[in-house]
């Protein structure tokens, strides 16, 4: 996925905060050991990631820690970038929270930033320095990380949604050229109009000369979507299709006819039982037991 | 642009195959009024496959073209409408009311028949 967010480009650091920054990154690759310990607890203090065990957190950590350095190092932030979009990868199906990720590597620039108070408590303008540059550095890298995270999210969420709307609108074929298509759930107009394309493209595809639409399941809808329903219908007729509707509940029978629908276009049956014996009485077939069959033969 | 006119048994068969100008639908129509007299035809076909447009006068003239040729005793047959095509007629409110509609030129055919054997 190489999208959206351009790689930010690394303003020069000039000499000295460069000198500075080496500085650092040796402190935090000498203290590794001890300051990673520390911010595994604290991360377990706080009682973030609570989903995954000790141990996961402390190797998460590990690398964490490391990408952490190495961008505070090289000054780029691809490599992170793309481990924080791996981690979310990892993460997200297991149910951790955009706060936990924000709140861990803020906690993580906590530790560092107690850690360079206490080396250079005695030495106020070397301090105040040294955060001069790594301040700047530590807030992109929380800032990559849950941008990272936030998008990896978005991505999941936008995956979900497009497979929703597709499970939401089945047109099924039940007999040689007829279709029916239940709608389950809530009808919005972007809903209506995904409906209406997959019917009359299902249409085309299956050769269908009756469909029937099953309503049972919609509870209620406003004249808009009514009015997009009569509209479907009347374009299934143009592509040579009968269409019947079953299932009206009292409510939406009562909103068709205050829209002032001519029902003499509209083909509704009280129940999808009826509707799929109207549709077979048009296609021409008949059900009849296999007993009485045999009799009649 | 002429739009061909088949014959086929008692059947004219007519395909649009590109967007026509007002004066040539108004030539198709009266071809078609023509062959229908002059081969004693009992239906027509006209294939709309080809156009992914229709505007209210094209609308209008196959609706006309319908009526007329059921003056003479035959029925007419719009067939191929695209389904994007059919959606954006019926929202302009182009519904064909009263003609006869059907999915492809074989599905057209088989609904003259129909008509045919139910009509003798």
């Amino acid at each position: 996925m190489a999208n959206k967010k351009p790689v930010e480009v690394a303003q020069p650091p000039s000499r000295q905060s460069t000198e500075l920054l080496r500085e650092l990154v040796a402190h935090l690759r000498e203290h590794r050991t001890q300051l990673r310990e520390e911010w595994a607890n604290r991360i377990t203090e706080a009682k973030l990631l609570t989903a995954m065990t000790k141990d996961e957190i402390f190797a998460e950590a590990t690398s964490v820690y490391d990408n952490y350095v190495e961008a505070l190092a090289t000054g780029t932030f691809e490599a992170l970038q793309s481990y924080s979009r791996n981690l979310s990868e990892r993460i997200i199906p297991r149910g951790v929270e955009t706060h936990e990720v924000v709140g861990i590597v803020l906690l993580l620039r906590d530790v560092l930033a107690r850690s360079l108070f206490a080396k250079y408590q005695g030495d106020f303008t070397k301090l105040n320095r040294i955060l001069d540059a790594y301040e700047p550095a530590a807030n992109r890298i929380a800032n990559t990380v849950a941008v990272g995270f936030v998008q990896e999210r978005e991505r999941v969420i936008r995956q979900q949604q497009e497979a929703i709307r597709e499970l939401s609108t089945p047109v099924l074929q039940v007999r040689e050229r007829l279709l029916i298509l239940p709608i389950i759930g809530v009808i919005d107009p972007h809903r209506a109009r995904q409906l209406t394309e997959q019917l009359l493209r299902g249409i085309r595809t299956n050769r269908a000369k009756v469909v029937v639409i099953d309503i049972t399941g919609v509870a209620a809808m406003d004249a808009t979507v009514a009015n997009h329903l009569v509209q479907t219908v009347e374009a299934s007729r143009l592509l040579g299709a009968t269409v019947i509707v079953t299932g009206l509940s009292p409510e939406i029978a009562q909103t068709i006819v205050n829209i002032g629908v001519d029902l003499g276009k509209m083909n509704t049956v009280g129940d999808l039982q009826g509707g799929i014996e109207q549709a077979e009485r048009l296609l021409g077939y008949k059900v009849v037991p296999v007993g009485e069959a045999i009799a009649a033969a | 642009m002429e739009v061909p006119i088949l014959k086929q048994g008692r059947y004219l068969i007519a395909t649009i195959q590109v967007a026509l100008s007002d004066e040539d639908l108004l030539q198709l129509r009266r071809a078609l009024l023509e062959r229908v007299i002059q081969f004693r035809s009992r239906g027509v076909i006209v294939d709309v496959t080809a156009l992914d447009v229709m505007d209210s006068f094209a609308t209008r003239t196959l609706r006309d073209i319908t009526y007329m040729i059921r003056l003479r005793g035959a029925d007419t047959v719009i067939v191929g409408i695209q389904p994007e095509v059919a959606f954006a007629m019926v929202q302009l409110g182009l519904t064909l009311e009263g003609v006869a509609t059907a999915l492809d030129l074989e599905e057209g055919l088989a609904h003259l028949e129909q008509r045919a054997r139910s009509s003798t």
